[in-house]
């Protein structure tokens, strides 16, 4: 069990979200991150898809009631278990009673911890991701509060582990795939099937010009401002599906990266979408930050993901020797 | 047909044109979800049905080629749709009466649709009541139905400013669309009624009681009717 003493601010319990009931309204959900999810994961040694913590910008204090190897990524923030300080993308083991510090981020958005055994709330529509919106899965529903328990699943073939010595693993993840969030974001987009529809002006400042992260941004979206995005003819158009990364813009002409608690249907103009790879860069977009959008193509888009996923499975191959 | 992309892990599937007539229009994405889901191609992950599309989410690393997966999917997509062509599918989707307690306690803005309609409050009811119905649409929120078919004189706009809590049930007016709240949830209809039913429940094995192409019926219940039916939650 993992006990919450301090939620800090918007803290939810995700895994790789809840796939497969859009066409009953239920959102995505799940880690902003994904890769960020299966790579902490697979290092603690859980299912890829076992549920984790995602924090956003705030003070947290865990408490373990038994003994877990725990691992984190994300922004720029402090990780402590009592005096030591965790690094991104290193291995800790957790002694049973010890505190779980997470203070930041000075840059970027969010984190995840991830414990061995996962975090074991039951499934929602086959996932156990937070639906804060729909007020199902995760912990009651809901973002974490101050008091709440959360369950944690077996560890899995640890047993044979060797405990890190000394508490923090020497190996680590490659530090780019766990510190994300830098700041001056450029996200790679490919264009969307409302694109024509706006005007040359529009889609010139759309690719060359800055845009600034809102504080009105949260898990469904991103919203930005900037140059104002016009469309050549203003008709309403019927709702159709939008998907995480999808940039809608709504009739005041700013863009709105949506992610991954997004509606399933949207009514707004499509002018990009924010390729996969780039998703953990659009996860840490926090307000008043720059951000930049450049096209590429669809087939590099597709490119980037295969390639990211080759190097996924060397770096799970890496992991499962390092534990041997 | 027409087949783009949405993003490199999604595709959008355009069934019709956006001037047909509704039903038909609905008729034929839902033929064409079945279609799709029949075909059971390994790649895809969720279907988004809307009015005249279907939005279609796979993985790139389960189809053939991960570096030409959208390729690969419209062509999986389009192989189905070619041989069931000429298939004269009906599609048909099960028909609900839904029970409505149009009471004043529950008609929060009851006059204000009056006054817009120039009706008399009991003739607003009286005809949402008897109209018919068909889901255009799931969304907004889980389990939310936008139904079509309302009398084009009960048409109102939203509110200007939304309601911070709308109950669960409510029964509401937004345009020319009439819907049904599935849970507690800022909204800006025009609430004109309570249903006891229960429209979206985690626990079932279809989660939302209304589903695209679904065809709905009011009927007006007391309120003595309407404590006996509710479920609590």
């Amino acid at each position: 069990m993992i006990k919450v003493l301090r939620a800090g601010f918007l803290t939810s319990v995700q895994d790789l979200g809840r796939i497969g009931f859009r066409d009953s309204g239920v959102s995505q959900s799940g880690a902003l991150d994904a890769s960020m999810l299966r790579i902490l994961n697979v290092m603690v040694g859980n299912e890829e898809s076992a549920a984790g913590i995602e924090f956003t910008h705030g003070a947290l204090r865990l408490k373990l009631s038994d003994n877990r190897r725990v691992a984190w990524g994300g922004g720029d923030y402090q990780v402590e278990v009592g005096q030591t300080r965790i690094p991104p993308g290193h291995i800790c083991a957790v002694s049973a009673g010890e505190e779980i510090h997470i203070q930041g981020p000075r840059v970027g958005a969010r984190g995840w911890l991830v414990i061995a055994g996962g975090i074991d709330v039951p499934l929602v529509l086959g996932s156990r991701s937070t639906d804060a919106r729909g007020n199902f899965g995760g912990c009651d529903g809901r973002y974490l509060i101050d008091g709440n328990e959360l369950p944690l699943g077996s560890e899995v073939a640890w047993d044979k582990l060797k405990t890190p010595s000394p508490r923090i693993s020497g190996w680590a993840a490659p530090q780019s795939w766990v510190q994300t969030g830098g700041g001056n974001a450029v996200l790679r987009i490919i264009r969307g099937s409302d694109w024509e529809l706006f005007d040359e002006p529009s889609r010139q400042a759309f690719l060359l010009s800055d845009f600034i992260v809102a504080a009105e941004s949260d898990r469904m979206g991103v919203r930005c401002s900037g140059s104002k995005l016009r469309k050549i003819i203003n008709r309403d158009m019927l709702s159709e599906a939008v998907a995480p990364g999808t940039i809608q813009v709504p009739p005041d002409g700013n863009p709105l990266v949506l992610l991954n608690d997004c509606q399933t249907i949207g009514g707004y103009s499509k002018i990009a979408h924010v390729i996969s790879v780039d998703m953990t860069i659009a996860a840490q977009l926090h307000a008043g930050e720059t951000a930049r959008f450049r096209e590429t193509t669809l087939a590099e888009a597709q490119d980037l993901a295969a390639a990211r996923a080759e190097d996924f499975a060397l770096f799970r191959v890496g992991v499962r020797m390092h534990h041997l | 047909m027409k087949i783009e992309p949405l993003g490199d892990a999604a595709l959008i599937v355009r069934v019709c044109d956006e001037v047909g007539d509704a039903t038909e229009m609905i008729s034929a994405v839902c033929s064409t979800v079945g279609i799709i889901r029949r075909a059971k191609i390994p790649a895809i992950l969720d279907l988004a049905p809307s009015y005249t599309s279907i939005g279609v989410f796979y993985d790139p690393m389960r189809t053939r080629q991960p570096a030409h997966a959208f390729e690969s999917i419209r062509a999986d997509i389009e192989r189905a749709m070619g041989s069931n062509r000429g298939t004269t599918e009906n599609f048909q989707g099960k028909s609900i009466e839904i029970p409505v307690c149009y009471d004043a306690e529950f008609a929060l803005d009851l006059e204000r649709v009056a006054k817009h309609t120039d009706l008399a409050g009991e003739e607003v009811v009286r005809r949402h009541a008897a109209g018919q119905y068909v889901v255009h649409c799931i969304g907004f929120m889980p389990g939310f139905p936008y139904l079509g078919g309302l009398a084009r004189e009960l048409a109102t706009p939203r509110l200007s400013t939304p309601r911070t809590s709308v109950p669960a049930g409510a029964v509401a007016i937004g345009g020319s669309q009439t819907g049904v709240y599935p849970q507690r949830a800022p909204g800006g209809w025009n609430i004109i009624g309570r249903s006891p039913l229960r429209f979206f429940n985690v626990e079932a094995d279809s989660p939302a009681l209304l589903m695209t192409g679904d065809r709905v019926r009011f009927r007006s219940i007391s309120r003595k009717d309407f404590e006996q039916m509710k479920i609590d939650d």
